[in-house]
């Protein structure tokens, strides 16, 4: 059995039994593996005995959900009010234009991928971004343009720092 | 003796550098053979003071910030542990103005204690709440959550012991506590500070809400965006079951509460109850119609209670203190304190709990003081991204549900995000129509087309087509949106871009136009 097999019946095993095991089990092998394969669908319809139609409809109602892979490292830049008040779309164009790509792409060299958020409730220290899930305030163009840096440098976290979003 | 040093755990302290401090501290205590003991605190709150490092001297606690790691040194060498002074000392903590002048009660171990430890929340008068209200015959304990005045601090402020009555009055062979733990608003944190700096005062809360109507099982529903958060609710609920706080029978009451935490994933709309409710049960996030009622049917179709963190983090106190001594804070129809948030362009941006009845003047010129950039204020928006923007006459409005809601404005979960004079306010009412776009559940139609044709009106009005009829289209679209979406998300996203548009009709281009940004406006 392939690695990323094993590790979706795993999360299914580990989570089906709790009541609305779905978002749990979708968690869990995302976590794992940074998105959720298109062929985790039936196992988990399967398992959890729902269509797979229900499960896609979850996968895509939810932002968090990605169904390819992400590049080595997520970073996720806060796009809401308090974080626009302090020039969040400002930097937004800047990473954008730096990286060549636009929100929810991976830059071409599979170093970043970057998504969009609405508020990661670190609101005092606009401009706020989480990068591979760790929280960073008062970003500058410069600490953006050091973050991006950092992680087209090296190999990176891995695969474990594409579940940004845990 | 040993030194107790405190840095904060609180994640927007970490986000500039507590950690490292942390680190920083105990490489150079080492290095000088210093006995010093690191505890790692929630956040007090004075967020650009952060990271406010801490150390305990007999004269009380003497506070340091905002620390960096290359500060940590020259600290040392001054002799900071046993609070000497330096440039960055900000004299003892509690006689910091913008923390002596609030009344915390939610918030009133937060930047206090060790969050996870169950002991240090017992020697600061935690539990006590859920002791009481053990003693207690059910139908009491609701009668002091509601004699209290205490409603939902998440945004809609619905009374929460009316809320409890009902959930206790139905019979089922299953009942739940859910918390609302998805703080999607921009410009709120308080959720988190709670969850993270004291969690086991809203596991206490929840305990006291199951005991009260009859819940056996409880469900933290925290958004994914607060990884720490959650962290910390999963340890503080192991250390509170290990502690038998939680578990087949709690404090011995041989009355069985088990808590369980769900992670979301991402959607602004599950911080709708109901939409929460459809994603605990691992579905889509839509939207129920009411009634039935969750008190009535909610999680699994079973009775439930829903309070949001703040809610229920402020019920221990109640239980502890009485509701009398709740109620005396506020004033009207609104009991109590809230912990506002500041937030955005705001030079002394943090949390501030105070009793209903200040006014957002007081909040942003005398604790806040005034915008982060030195420039004008322009506007603010109080109550999250459905929360109307008001211009500065407004300010002097206290902070009441009814007041507010009269003045405009909607106290919503106490969030207040300031901008200067360089926000554009017709791109900031686009964005209100694009935020609903992308996060309306789908289910009423008001809401998923009217927000995609929202944010296309006003590009057509900001690039000057047709001024006159896009004007008008645009108030009828913002009146159905008001009149027949299912919840508050639709419901409520007219606000901001209809007071945009009211108090800052230049920004549209109206100006010298000879329009009047009131054409459109139905006759009331």
């Amino acid at each position: 059995m392939d690695p990323s097999a094993q590790i979706i019946d795993d999360a299914i095993a580990a989570h089906r039994t709790l009541p609305g095991a779905l978002l749990p089990v979708l968690h869990a092998i995302q976590d794992a593996l940074g998105f959720v394969p298109p062929d985790a669908v039936p196992r988990i319809a399967h398992a959890l005995n729902l269509s797979q139609a229900e499960v896609h409809g979850v996968i895509t109602f939810y932002h968090d959900f990605r169904t390819s892979p992400p590049g080595r490292h997520v970073l996720k830049l806060c796009r809401a009010e308090a974080c626009q008040a302090m020039g969040s779309e400002a930097l937004a164009a800047h990473l954008t234009r730096r990286l060549g790509v636009e929100f929810k792409q991976t830059s071409r060299d599979g170093a970043l991928t970057i998504e969009p958020v609405y508020c990661l409730g670190n609101c005092a220290l606009s401009p706020a971004l989480m990068i591979d899930g760790k929280l960073r305030g008062r970003i500058t163009a410069e600490a953006l343009d050091a973050i991006v840096d950092t992680c087209r440098r090296g190999p990176g976290a891995g695969s474990q720092g594409a579940g940004g979003g845990t | 003796m040993t030194a107790v040093i405190y840095v904060p755990r609180d994640s927007a302290a970490v986000s500039v550098g507590a950690d490292d401090v942390a680190e920083a501290i105990a490489e150079a205590a080492r290095q000088r053979r210093l006995a010093v003991r690191i505890v790692r605190n929630g956040s007090r709150g004075l967020f650009w003071l952060e990271p406010l490092v801490e150390v305990a001297t007999p004269a009380g606690r003497i506070a340091y910030g905002p620390v960096t790691a290359r500060d940590v040194p020259g600290l040392f060498e001054a002799g900071f542990v046993e609070g000497a002074d330096h440039p960055l000392r900000l004299g003892p903590t509690e006689e910091i103005p913008y923390l002596k002048n609030q009344e915390r009660l939610t918030f009133a171990r937060v930047g206090i204690t060790d969050p996870l430890s169950v002991s240090d929340y017992e020697q600061h008068g935690g539990w006590r709440g859920l002791r009481a209200a053990i003693a207690m015959a059910d139908r009491d304990i609701v009668e002091q959550v509601t004699a209290s005045g205490l409603r939902g601090r998440g945004g809609a402020a619905f009374p929460a012991g009316i809320k409890w009555r009902t959930v206790l009055g139905a019979a089922a062979d299953q009942k739940y506590v859910v918390c609302n733990a998805d703080e999607g608003d921009s410009g709120t944190f308080s959720d988190r500070m709670i969850m993270e700096g004291d969690p086991f005062v809203l596991i206490e809360g929840m305990a006291i809400a199951a005991l009260a109507v009859g819940a056996t099982l409880g469900f933290i529903y925290v958004r994914s965006e607060y990884p720490d958060a959650e962290h910390a609710l999963r340890a503080a609920i192991g250390a509170a079951r290990q502690a038998g706080f939680l578990g087949p029978s709690v404090l011995g009451s041989g009355k069985s509460f088990e808590l369980d935490v769900r992670r979301g994933a991402g959607a602004y709309i599950c911080g709708e109850e109901t939409a929460m409710l459809d994603s605990l049960e691992g579905k889509r996030g839509m939207v129920r119609p009411k009634p039935p009622l969750p008190a009535l049917s909610g999680l699994f179709g079973k009775p439930t209670v829903i309070n949001n963190v703040i809610t229920l983090a402020s019920v221990p106190i109640i239980l502890d203190r009485g509701a009398r001594f709740y109620a005396d804070y506020g004033m009207g129809r609104s009991r109590g304190t809230l912990p506002f948030q500041l937030a955005g362009n705001i030079k002394h941006g943090g949390l501030v709990e105070k009793a209903f009845g200040i006014t957002l003047r007081e909040l942003i010129h005398d604790f806040g003081g005034g915008t982060a950039t030195g420039r004008p204020v322009r506007t603010v928006q109080v109550g999250g991204p459905l929360g109307p923007y008001l211009p500065v006459s407004r300010l002097d409005t206290p902070l009441d549900y009814e007041a507010f809601a009269a003045a405009g404005g909607m106290v919503g979960h106490g969030g207040v995000v300031v901008f200067d004079d360089t926000v554009d306010m017709a791109q900031m009412a686009r964005y209100a129509m694009e935020f609903c776009a992308i996060e309306s559940c789908g289910k009423c139609t008001p809401c998923r087309i009217g927000s995609v044709r929202g944010v296309e009106v006003i590009d057509k009005l900001r690039r000057g087509e047709r001024r006159a009829q896009n004007l008008v289209l645009l108030r009828d679209l913002c009146d159905t949106m008001t009149n027949a979406s299912l919840c508050a998300m639709g419901g409520l996203t007219p606000g901001p871009v209809i007071s945009a548009l009211d108090h800052f009709p230049e920004d549209f281009g109206l100006a010298g136009s000879g329009l009047s940004p009131a054409a459109g406006k139905a006759p009331r």
